[in-house]
């Protein structure tokens, strides 16, 4: 029997119109663990880098997290992993909800999708019954709005549906895949999703998930909760409040937006407007959420309310998280009430809610250098804010300018130059980032930014304290029940860091305590990622319930893999480094590995060469960042290795080989 | 008839706050962990004994506890409007009844009943509703004694319900005639 995962893919060729459940292999489970991990060996098996994103040879892949479907509190991830169509490398965008552990109760850990349907489809799952079915009369329509329609026809309000909206079918560049209450936003998938035809996929399940040890794993659940109450009973001090408690920023939750609008930039991440919170603001925008707000709301088997139901009237209800309550707002230079309406039409249509605004903010700066003419906006309303309804009518329908600007900053600027590359100057390989421009170079900062192949900051920053506590008492206190740390010296690390001084940034944490910030933040992700765990009681907050010390406990328990702290590292390194080995393969390099020129006003050149040459040591790359042939044999990647070889990314002296690099197209 | 003695009973009631309900079905999830056999070795929240009714989008979270099997189905159906919120039919009944699929065991359609979590300090749903939609209240109430149903008049009961008293009557007087003929 297999404990936690069903042991099953279901593998979906959309050409032909074939269904298989497939044995997936246990021992890639132990290797792999799951979700990200056991994606990243299907990519790494079936998609060459000769494969674009928008051929059929992609493939596009649903995966539950191991854990997904077990009591394991916050556990209920989808991870989606395909090749982007925006960054050309391998794309993990992962979403929450209720989609994951149906799936799993379906009796399915995957759904891998290859090949393209002819006509729009969508994708049915009820247990052993599959079926592709006609999705024509959904066209056009908006994400959620499919969705209820395919529960209503179907007669099964339980079912779980993730589908794409109208940019999607279009196939721009940042469209999304949404689902429940959260969505798979980065890297595109969502076009790949609309290349395929596939509108939607809808799961009902109704089976068990067994548990290797049951007494074991619940009382460790229940250690978690506990944990969970322990935490939001005692919020840490010396940080934002946005960063005392669990879960994803609670951004549904609280009306002070001073941090975020001062700190932050608005229009095409551009303008810092310090000052700009004053009570007259605070008021306003307090009335338009209190006024917008239905209920805070979870997803699948979670405390936390990190979502709300937003009805604003006059408009369908829909629902959001995080950050995408400000980023329309900002890039428009305007208020609360406009970014919750066109937030309603921008979910309704799937687009990245980090992407999207910047893209156009981006297309209005081209047009006021010059770059652009008006006559590239045939009908631009004269109003700021209709503009915006404006581009991303135009964008996601593809008309005009838009078409272009549906491939997000980089490709724009590319296809129209005459200096517009310019203007796409906040991407990281190729893909838009949260809105920030710093002063001072901060080492962890620089070096997650680079090194990261989430392309999100988000997505590898949480263990370590953003910045140190003023005084050295304070940092003491954080660190007496400090127990996440892998090890002591990060005690150590922070206690002597200081805001001002020889031990302060950028030449304080060192480029070796920096390297091992970094690599245990980034290891937190990755394991969350595999187990379907959401980073929002886990890598993201500080000292979450779940750690690098109970996540072993909580594996051999569930999924009866003996595991250890060792052994569980071991695995997160493996599937880490794979996921470098795809994207190596398709060509990426220590060049793309950068954070946007402008990030920093101040930067240390000398230092950052540093920082990487250091992090790619440890690591086991060589000074391309391509994994060498030790380090990968020594992770069980021996095959990976010969593939290198073959292809001359490794000679057998295991140096990069820069002259032969593949190229991503 | 002697009048029966009066006796102290705890009644245990599980507070429900539609209000505070964040729909994650956590409930779900422990509820049918805890009934699985061996005891957490599986779960399915399509064998939970306590199901929430949710829609999102139309703010609709209501928490409802598998009570009594009932073999048919109610003759008329009711849509209940609280706070301008309207309710689907159903939606605040505890009843395992042929009109749906809740409180039905997947495979079997055995119909599936809350016991409390007898045995546990507290039900489960209770102690994994980290946002107290869910609460336990006790409280001791007076109530006259009353003589416990034996096996047999349980089981009696049941086949009375399935086919009539009179069908049962006329069975044991064939059966006991039957009897005597040996």
């Amino acid at each position: 029997m297999r404990y936690a995962e069903t042991g099953f893919n279901l593998e979906v060729d959309l050409t032909r119109g074939n269904i298989e459940k497939k044995a997936t292999d246990p021992r890639e489970t132990e290797l792999y663990l799951g979700g990200l991990g056991t994606n990243a060996k299907i990519l790494w098996d079936r998609v060459g880098p000769e494969v674009t994103p928008f051929s059929p040879e992609n493939l596009l892949i649903f995966s539950a997290g191991l854990l997904c479907g077990t009591p394991a509190t916050g556990c209920n991830r989808t991870i989606v992993s395909t090749i982007s169509p925006q960054t050309e490398l391998m794309a993990f965008s992962m979403m929450g909800g209720f989609f994951a552990p149906e799936l799993k109760y379906a009796g399915y850990d995957k759904v891998v999708l290859r090949g393209k349907s002819e006509k729009l489809v969508y994708l049915w799952i009820h247990n052993d019954t599959v079926e592709i079915r006609d999705a024509s009369h959904l066209a056009g329509k908006g994400a959620v709005e499919t969705a209820e329609q395919i529960r209503q026809e179907l007669d099964q309000p339980k079912a779980q549906v993730a589908a794409i909206g109208l940019a999607g079918e279009n196939r721009v560049y940042y469209a999304s895949v949404e689902q429940g209450r959260s969505s798979a936003s980065r890297g595109g998938i969502g076009a790949v999703m609309g290349d395929k035809r596939v509108k939607a996929i809808a799961v009902r399940g109704t089976k068990d998930i067994n548990l290797a040890k049951p007494e074991e794993f619940l009382t460790l659940c229940n250690e978690v909760l506990a944990y969970i109450k322990h935490r939001e009973d005692n919020p840490i001090k010396g940080v934002m409040p946005i960063l005392a408690g669990l879960g994803s920023p609670q951004e549904m939750k609280v009306h002070d937006e001073k941090w975020h609008t001062e700190n932050f930039m608005w229009g095409n991440s551009r303008t810092r407007r310090k000052g700009f919170w004053n009570d007259d603001i605070a008021k306003q925008w307090t009335d338009t959420l209190e006024g917008a707000r239905t209920r805070l709301i979870s997803c699948f088997n979670c405390p936390m309310k990190c979502g709300a139901t937003i009805s604003m009237p006059g408009l369908p209800t829909y629902m959001m998280k995080c950050f995408t309550k400000l980023t329309y707002t900002m890039a428009a230079y305007s208020d609360l009430d406009f970014g919750l309406r066109i937030a309603q039409k921008a979910t309704e249509y799937g687009l990245d809610g980090f992407s999207a605004p910047q893209v156009m903010a981006f297309a209005l700066e081209l047009l006021e250098a010059g770059i652009l003419s008006k006559d590239d906006f045939p009908g631009l309303p004269e109003g700021n804010e209709d503009r915006f309804y404006y581009l991303l009518d135009m964008i996601v329908k593809r008309e005009g300018i838009g078409d272009v600007l549906a491939k997000g900053t980089y490709w724009a600027a590319q296809e129209i130059g005459n200096g517009a590359e310019a203007y796409a100057h906040n991407t990281i390989k190729k893909h838009e980032q949260l809105p920030l421009k710093l002063s001072m170079l901060n080492p962890i900062y620089f070096l997650m930014y680079s090194i990261g192949e989430k392309i999100n900051i988000t997505q590898i920053e949480g263990q370590f304290p953003q910045a140190p506590f003023p005084k050295k008492e304070h940092r003491e206190k954080f660190c007496e029940d400090w127990v996440q740390v892998p090890h002591e010296k990060f005690k150590q690390y922070f206690i002597d860091w200081e805001l001002r001084g020889e031990n302060s940034i950028p030449y304080y944490p060192t480029v070796d305590m920096t390297c091992d910030i970094v690599e245990w933040q980034e290891m937190m992700h990755y394991i969350d990622d595999a187990l379907g765990q959401c980073a929002g009681l886990s890598s993201f907050p500080l000292k979450p319930p779940y750690h690098i010390h109970n996540y072993p406990k909580f594996i051999s328990a569930g999924a009866g893999i003996e595991m250890d702290e060792e052994k569980l590292t071991q695995a997160a390194k493996r599937y880490r480094t794979l996921v470098r080995a795809v994207n190596i393969r398709r060509g990426m390099r220590r060049k793309d590995e950068k954070p946007p020129e402008d990030h920093w006003k101040k930067r240390f050149p000398e230092l950052e060469e540093k920082l990487l040459d250091a992090y790619y040591k440890l690591k086991g790359w060589n000074e391309e960042g391509i994994p060498t042939k030790e380090a990968l044999e020594k992770m069980d990647l021996g095959y990976v290795a010969d593939d290198f070889i073959q292809r001359g990314i490794l000679t057998d002296e295991e140096t990069a080989d820069a002259q032969k690099e593949t190229q991503t197209q | 008839m002697a009048s029966k003695e009066k006796t102290k009973k705890t009644i245990k009631t599980i507070k429900i706050d539609v209000d505070k309900c964040n729909g994650c079905r956590a409930c779900e999830v422990i509820c049918s962990s805890f009934h699985a056999s061996p005891k957490y070795s599986s779960n399915n929240p399509a064998r939970s004994r306590i199901r929430i009714i949710r829609e999102p989008l139309r703010d609709i979270y209501v928490p409802v506890y598998a009570g009594e099997y009932t073999m048919a189905e109610c003759a008329g159906r009711d849509k209940y409007t609280i706070d301008g919120k309207q309710y689907d039919e159903c939606s605040f009944c505890r009843a395992s009844c042929p009109s749906r699929e809740e409180f039905k065991e997947p495979d079997s359609g055995l119909p599936l009943k809350c016991d409390m979590c007898e045995g546990e300090d507290e039900p489960l749903c209770v102690k994994w509703c980290l946002v107290d939609a869910l609460t336990l209240e006790e409280r001791e109430e007076e109530v006259e004694e009353q003589e416990e149903m034996e096996d047999l008049e349980i089981g009696l009961e049941s086949l009375a319900d399935k086919y009539g008293m009179q069908t049962i009557m006329d069975t044991l007087a064939r059966m006991s005639t039957d009897d005597k003929s040996k």
